[in-house]
């Protein structure tokens, strides 16, 4: 039994011993339920699940009814009802995997470990599965191996990482014989290589340390908030909000409790900054969010990271733990009287929709990653129904980088409406991914000459939420104003098939629906089924009418953005792509359906009569 | 001047239960006004089978649920200018399409012949055989509405449509000024 060696440890029955560890990692979140997915994850680690008697017993805990607590685990897709793995591989699923030659990689772990994805072997070592980008779209095909990461991966190095776990290596040991000994950023580097190909004067480049703080703790909270609203900066996410307006919402909201929550969650398939940053900058972020809080008026800070970024834990705790002693986080930040703030880590568990910023309030709430209802917005109603500023790694990085050289330094960059630099995460098929700081107002032919990605007959900006354009629009600009993106710039070369693509993107969809409204949960189902039709040629030229419709009506009536957006794929493909579209649609032959297939449709009948058909077997009787 | 010519007009029953047929004749005195303008070919009021002309308007009430039916409705599709859906079976399978219910199985049609014929409660069938004569047509795998297997001009909601709904939209398409109906007269609550 795999818990056998913990039970022996202790003296106690397997089941008693469940119990205990359970008792203790409720007490160490003080059985708050406000705290539910630290605690349910903590659970998942240490038993790879969460049993029915942990939720009955994590509810008695926490004061939380069972069925609660069992919709948090059931909504997160790193917790689970059964048991995984005591080694859990998930190999990233993205399009750009998979174009990079996941299907070997998978093959090469299927057959070493004996099991099938999807399964669990019988022993309880190992599980296989697949999971969402991962966020190391420039090192494909890549696997998270429990906490650790893989990248890069090739047949070879796949088969020789499974046999390696099979003798019983630990996954960190596949990072290095010494792991134990690296520091956190050297175990990151070692891990991810974070490829900044072009660095920038204000992220990317040299920074200076807490230089923007230091401004920020000279000014008053509004001279902070008209500098930041001077800058012209916009947030990084993707919706592009304007940071400035954003905190002075916050900072006139009514109420004594105020948080700022930085949103590392970065689950666009394709974007892979915020993990860059995380690795690179990570004092900087956190500089930002101090800025921010006091700017608002907040004391406690939240750093959402996503739970496929757990590998940078360690390095995040200690920059957090190296800050609170240097005097940059806890009472009095650089001595300044009553500047309070200090932030604590939340890891999320696999779930896209908690980068939407309600859900990620949820979220860090203890709740399932549900989307809220907005108004009201989190600025004046958030984290606790308290006043909340949720801005994106890169937007707080941008701030604090603001603070020191000054607004108009900011403005003067990039092209009006779209201020500073920014960062994209490039990747498909180009000769150089990775990380380029560029100011906006790049055109994608510039682009591309500059990631080597010449050949792209499509690309992707903004992720599957954007928009897939074609040779035809490359003079188009990054910029807010015309294409618009939290930084996922996707490159497709004419080998790729289009359709593909983006039936891909919409099981992307289909999996990561939160399920509240019903046009998203089933509407996009009923798109990825229609492309699929394409895909196999068995399409009516109606069914483009079909899409647009099916997809308006999910763009109107979805709750949050990922249903409002979930259709893009589709629409973008079929204004820029249309001839990918109108080539595999069948025109009906004397207004029949091609696509019925009447010898399919009797066929069972008739097995079960075991005769043939008078109308349709031509030669019957014959 | 001569008389314009009669439209014609053709009706089959699929996979329904002849309501939407009795429909047709429950428009009662506005039947002289239609027959004044169409004649009956190729139906099951006329007990003409087979297509002698081309015909302007075909009427087809239920989907198809096994092999005659889809024969059935191609041969309209292919001898009539628009084809019109009358009611839900026509529409959306309606009630037979209940057993489309039965797909977690691996042998949906199987299971429910025998549920029909052997093993349901209720059932005295003396030879505990399921029906299969020669003669039968073959089941299809499911029911499908006219839609998925022939294209269609004109759906007639309800189940059945009402003979005043029925006859305005026959109505209207002779007049060729049919675009759909009124909310109030297909709602049904
Ligand atoms: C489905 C969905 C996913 C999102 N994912 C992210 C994300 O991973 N990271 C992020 O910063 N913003 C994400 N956003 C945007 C956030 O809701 C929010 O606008 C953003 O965090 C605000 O920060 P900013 O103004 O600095 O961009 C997402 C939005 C939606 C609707
Ligand atoms: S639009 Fe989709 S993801 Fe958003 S709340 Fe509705 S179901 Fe959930
Ligand atoms: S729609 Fe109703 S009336 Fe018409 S055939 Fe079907 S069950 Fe009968």
């Amino acid at each position: 039994m795999s818990t056998g060696k913990n039970a022996a440890d202790e003296g106690l029955e397997p089941a008693a011993s469940n119990q205990v560890q359970i008792e203790q990692i409720c007490a160490a979140f003080d059985n708050d339920h406000g705290r539910m997915l630290d605690i349910l994850r903590a659970v998942q680690d240490a038993q790879r699940v969460i049993s029915q008697d942990a939720i009955l017993r994590i509810a008695e805990l926490t004061g939380l009814k069972p069925i609660e607590v069992e919709g948090v685990a059931s909504f997160y897709a790193f917790l689970s009802l059964t048991p995984r793995g005591r080694v859990t591989i998930r190999l990233c699923d993205d399009i750009v995997d998979r174009f990079a030659g996941l299907a070997e990689v998978q093959a090469a772990f299927e057959t070493v470990l004996g099991i099938k994805t999807g399964e669990t072997s019988a022993d309880g070592a190992f599980s296989l599965e697949c999971t969402p980008c991962i966020g190391l779209c420039d090192q494909a095909p890549a696997a998270m191996v429990n906490d650790i990461v893989l990248t890069s991966l090739t047949p070879e190095s796949a088969r020789l990482f499974a046999a390696r776990l099979k003798d019983g290596t630990r996954p960190e040991d596949l990072i290095s014989d010494r792991f134990d000994d690296l520091t956190p950023i050297e175990r990151a580097r070692r891990m991810v290589d974070n490829n900044i190909r072009h660095a920038g004067c204000v992220l990317l480049g040299d920074v200076p340390q807490d230089a923007g703080l230091r401004a920020a703790a000279a000014a008053t909270p509004a001279q902070i908030i008209e500098s930041i609203e001077r800058s012209g900066l916009r947030g990084c996410g993707g919706a592009g909000f304007a940071t400035g307006q954003k905190w002075r919402f916050a900072s006139t909201a009514g109420g004594h409790r105020r948080f700022v929550i930085c949103n590392a969650d970065e689950g666009e398939p394709g974007t892979f900054k915020d993990r860059v940053l995380l690795t690179e900058r990570p004092r900087l972020t956190i500089e930002g969010m101090t800025i921010a809080a006091r700017a608002v008026g907040a004391r406690e800070g939240i750093l959402y990271l996503r739970g496929e970024y757990v590998y940078l834990r360690e390095l995040l705790e200690d920059v957090l733990a190296d800050r609170r002693v240097r005097g940059l986080l806890g009472s009095n930040i650089l001595g300044v009287d009553g500047f309070d703030f200090d932030v604590r880590l939340q890891i999320g568990a696999g779930a896209y929709i908690c980068g939407a910023e309600g859900a990620l309030i949820s979220s860090c709430e203890g709740l399932p990653g549900e989307p809220k209802t907005r108004p009201p917005f989190p600025t004046t109603h958030g984290y606790l129904g308290c006043p909340t500023v949720v801005n994106n790694v890169e937007t707080f990085c941008h701030a604090a980088r603001i603070m020191d050289g000054g607004a108009k330094w900011f403005f003067d960059m990039g092209i009006a409406g779209s201020h500073g630099t920014k960062l994209f995460s490039v990747s498909g098929d180009c000769l150089n991914p990775g990380v380029y700081e560029w100011p906006y107002g790049m055109s994608i032919r510039d682009m591309l000459v500059a990631v080597g990605g010449e050949d792209a007959a499509a690309v992707l900006v903004g992720g599957p939420s954007g928009a897939m354009i074609a040779r035809d629009m490359f003079h188009r600009k990054l910029t807010f104003d015309d294409l618009s993106t939290g930084g996922a710039i996707v490159i497709f070369s004419g080998d790729r098939n289009v359709l593909e693509i983006v039936e891909y993107y919409m099981s992307f969809f289909v999996h990561e629906s939160c399920g509240y409204c019903t046009p998203c949960r089933v509407g996009n189902v009923f798109l990825q089924k229609a492309v699929a039709k394409f895909r196999a040629g068995k399409a009516n030229p109606a069914d483009i009418d079909y899409m647009r419709d099916l997809s308006q009506t999910i763009v109107e009536t979805s709750r949050c953005g990922l249903g409002m957006t979930s259709p893009n794929p589709i629409l973008s493909t079929l204004d820029n792509f249309p001839l990918v579209y109108s080539a595999m649609v069948k025109a009906p032959e004397d207004r029949l359906r091609a696509t019925f297939d009447i010898q399919s449709a009797i066929s069972d009948a008739r097995h079960l009569a075991k005769r043939r058909s008078y109308i349709f077997d031509k030669d019957f009787g014959a | 001047m001569t008389e314009p010519r009669k439209a014609r007009v053709a009706t089959a029953s699929l996979a329904g239960c002849f309501g939407c047929h009795m429909a047709i004749l429950d428009m009662d005195e506005h039947l002289i006004d239609l027959m004044q303008r169409v004649e009956i070919h190729r139906s099951p009021l006329t007990d003409i089978k087979s297509f002698r002309h081309r015909c302007d308007i075909g009427i087809i009430e239920g989907g198809c649920c096994n092999e005659e039916n889809v024969h059935v409705l191609r041969d309209f599709r292919r001898n009539c200018d628009v084809l019109i859906a009358l009611g839900q079976c026509a529409i959306m399978g309606g009630l037979p399409a209940m057993r489309n219910a039965v797909m977690h199985s691996d042998a949906p049609l199987r299971e429910c012949l025998e549920e029909a014929y052997i093993t349901g409660r209720d059932i005295r069938n003396v030879t505990h055989n399921i029906p299969n004569d020669p003669a039968l047509p073959l089941l299809l795998d499911k029911v499908y509405p006219c839609s998925e297997v022939v294209e269609i001009d004109v759906q007639i909601p309800g189940c059945a449509p009402t003979g005043d709904v029925i006859f305005n939209a026959l109505s209207k398409l002779l007049d060729g000024k049919f675009d759909g109906f009124e909310r109030e007269s297909i709602r049904f609550d």
